[in-house]
């Protein structure tokens, strides 16, 4: 287990440390179920949710994730903070060093911003999305629902499905998705689709109905808005033309293939209501897993032992 | 001051390529100018004399592509420090760029640029020379011309609208035809801003991994391409700035060979760095046009060797120590180079003997002398006393600590290279000596 004291991206985490992640989630999953859900393995741990660009799922996940585990949490958004008010990001870091807290929750609009901060301060880095690099917990929490349905990762295929270049999503879900041993393919309109993105070890798919028929598992992203006006899409209605998932295109999957979705979702953009509500969809066991994953990865950064993940949430 | 003393150096290796010289002999300066290069030479009784031998004396290194920051960003460097930089590194004349704030394009902020390093020389505490480049467009807008007539006259050496590419086809037109009349080029930062589209790095596998927006060669291919059939068009002179891409190499090589007034830059790092310096968002790494693949490396490189690319220029770009330390988008472009140049190029092109000092002196002096109309770049007597002596062989390691410029940032920090300078003449005054 190797850790260290940030989680900034799963490029730089090997195998062993995303099944350590995803073992120690497993019994802190059954802590959400209690009806008494708290348990004081991080009592005395103060936890800042630093929060410069909206987010309303990862930040209530984590925060939920931190008072089931008993910690201490201060939300910071960037409005109405000294962040609007111009302050540098090495003084945000600077400020909340001087103020001892132990982990630091970021979500921040520019690629490298975690790392930015991991680097400047002796607290524990949790990225919860920066820019269009990574968001690790998401992409752990999305490997913890795969394992879930088919008891493995390696040997899955997995195909990303809409805007693979802006989405962190993606890139996160592609390294943690090689690391398992998974297939990983992209699909969506070329303006979408980053170039050198074969370079990371992934099969680009030209069309959805290709990627349909060749994955396990089905991975929708979030189509945002803001791709019309950068001219990257013609409009969203041919979005859902070409690359929606409707319940007729899915007439040609196997079986027992999955569809997800990191949510928030557009539904008749980039997935149509019938899918996602139907039974293919693992979107809300998503959601259920994003807190016990974050438990997790809190848990351990913390400098508590996977193994001991089961004795910690009984204990005291 | 010039040559209130006439000096004589002794000793030392002469490596003047624009005279084809390479061999032991002694120089003479009187007045400021060049009065004798002969062996034995034995000068009037009140010379200084500097014994140098076991080191090169060489013409004065010119650098066409700076950033001085005055007038604005005083916080970054001075026309002061600037200079003082650019003797550190063995140069002589530097050509300051108009994207200042206020910008050079009227006759009274280019004259006020050359009367400032004068006027420091003055109080001896001068560098190197500093020849002011006019904006080519009012406020660098790209629409309207500068009245280059008048900013020729104040001392402009050449227009551009650097770091603000001239955009619009018609413009470039009229400026490759306006600049004949007064026999300057028109220097281009070739950049097409829509295919840019915000990026910030190279486009690629790398940009893709750090999820950064990538600027994809295109960007810079395609503005050349079309300015040199532009300057086919007008028989301008135009000069393509810090090129980056093979293809843009490719597209001037073939310029060339049908005979387009086109010259070319190539920058110690795009010859010596590529896009994986980026990685861990290294902002010092970050810079306009940006560090690119290898295969892009070997083409600026070996469009150098081939003289393709005939000159070395650093596009000296200071930038204060908090503006680099943060979000690598917001992180402004741009790189220092003055103080790192010759030694990170004799490191990488002569030690690896894919050129020899002479050639690297030509491609750091003579030739840009040459190509822009510069007087310099020789030691033939009668020319400015404009010279720089080196250490071709004394190892050291780039410290950024111990820079003249105000700025500091580097990617070349920690790197071992190879030659020193060792002291710099401006007009037969010593305006730099390592002691």
């Amino acid at each position: 287990m190797s850790l260290g004291k940030d989680l900034v991206g799963l490029e730089h985490l090997d195998r062993a440390d995303i099944t350590a992640i995803l073992d120690t989630a497993e019994p802190f999953k059954e802590i959400s179920e209690r009806a008494i859900k708290k348990v004081p393995v991080l009592r005395g741990k103060t936890i800042v949710n630093l929060f410069f660009e909206a987010s309303t799922r990862t930040r209530i996940s984590f925060e939920f994730a931190e008072k089931r585990l008993s910690a201490d949490t201060v939300n910071i958004s960037s409005s109405g903070s000294s962040v609007a008010k111009g302050e540098t990001l090495v003084d945000t870091a600077r400020n909340l060093e001087a103020m001892r807290i132990d982990m630091v929750v970021v979500r921040h609009g520019s690629s490298g911003a975690a790392r930015f901060l991991a680097d400047r301060i002796p607290s524990n880095v949790i990225n919860a999305g920066d820019g269009q690099h990574e968001h690790p917990t998401q992409a752990l929490l999305d490997l913890l629902t795969i394992r879930d349905r088919f008891g493995e990762i390696e040997g899955r295929r997995v195909c990303l499905v809409g805007d693979i270049l802006h989405s962190r999503v993606a890139r996160s879900n592609i390294w943690g998705l090689l690391k398992c041993g998974a297939e990983v393919a992209v699909c969506g309109p070329r303006t979408l689709i980053p170039l050198g993105i074969e370079d990371l070890g992934v099969r680009v798919l030209t069309t959805v109905e290709e990627a349909i028929e060749w994955c396990d598992v089905l991975y929708v992203l979030r189509i945002q808005l803001e791709r019309m006006t950068g001219g990257y899409l013609p409009s969203l209605r041919e979005y859902n033309r070409v690359f929606g998932v409707s319940s007729a295109r899915l007439t040609h999957a196997s079986d027992d293939m999955i569809v997800m979705h990191p949510g928030p979702m557009n539904r008749g953009v980039e997935i149509d209501s019938d899918v996602a509500d139907g039974e293919r969809s693992v979107i809300l066991p998503q959601v259920t897993n994003g807190v016990a994953v974050r438990m997790a990865v809190l848990y351990l950064l913390a400098g508590g032992q996977p193994e001991l993940a089961e004795t910690a949430k009984g204990g005291a | 001051m010039t040559g209130r003393r006439p000096l004589l150096l002794t000793g030392g290796r002469i490596v003047d390529p624009s005279q084809s010289i390479d061999e032991p002999r002694d120089l003479l300066v009187v007045g400021g100018r060049v009065e004798a290069i002969e062996r034995g030479l034995s000068g009037p009784d009140d010379a200084e004399r500097i014994d140098v031998t076991g080191l090169v004396v060489a013409p004065g290194l010119i650098d066409v592509h700076v950033h001085l920051r005055e007038p604005g960003g005083e916080h970054k460097e001075t026309i002061r420090t600037g200079a003082i930089s650019a003797a550190a590194g063995g140069y002589t004349t530097v050509w300051a760029m108009p994207n200042t704030d206020p910008p050079l394009d009227d006759p009274a902020a280019v004259g006020y640029v050359r009367q400032e390093a004068r006027r420091w020389a003055r109080r001896g505490e001068g560098g190197a020379r500093v020849s002011p480049v006019g904006a080519a467009t009012m406020g660098l807008a790209g629409e309207r011309m500068t009245e280059v007539g008048g900013l020729v006259e104040a001392g402009a050496v050449a227009v551009t609208d650097d770091g603000h590419p001239i955009a619009d086809p018609g413009l470039m037109r009229r400026l490759l035809e306006y600049t004949q009349t007064f026999g300057i080029p028109v220097l281009q930062h070739a950049e097409d801003m829509a295919l840019t589209n915000r990026g910030v790095m190279n486009e690629g596998a790398v940009a893709t991994a750090l999820g950064l927006r990538g600027i994809p060669n295109a960007s810079e291919a395609a503005v050349v391409a079309r300015d040199i059939y532009i300057a086919e068009l007008t028989g301008g002179h135009l000069h393509v700035q810090h090129v980056s891409t093979r293809e843009a190499v490719e597209a001037i090589r073939l310029a060339r060979e049908r005979g387009v007034h086109v010259t070319a830059e190539a920058s110690p790092h795009h010859m010596t760095l590529t896009e994986e310096a980026v990685r861990d968002y290294r902002t010092d790494a970050k810079m306009n046009p940006p560090l690119r693949r290898e295969a892009d490396r070997i083409a600026v490189r070996q469009g150098l060797i081939d003289g393709v690319l005939e000159m070395i220029a650093t596009d000296h770009a200071p930038h204060h120590y908090e503006e680099k330390e943060r979000e690598f988008d917001d992180a402004p472009f741009g790189i220092v180079g003055l103080e790192t140049a010759f030694a990170v190029c004799m490191q990488e092109l002569v030690v690896t003997r894919d050129l020899g000092l002479p050639e690297l002196i030509d491609r750091m002096s003579c030739a840009p002398a040459a190509a822009m109309g510069i007087d310099g770049g020789t030691l033939r007597p009668g020319s400015p006393a404009d010279i720089v002596v080196l250490d071709p062989d004394a190892r050291w390691t780039i410290d950024p600590a111990s820079f003249r410029s105000k700025s500091r940032n580097t990617p070349f920090a920690g790197r071992e290279v190879t030659g020193r300078v060792i002291r710099t003449i401006v007009g037969g005054d010593t305006r730099f000596d390592a002691g």
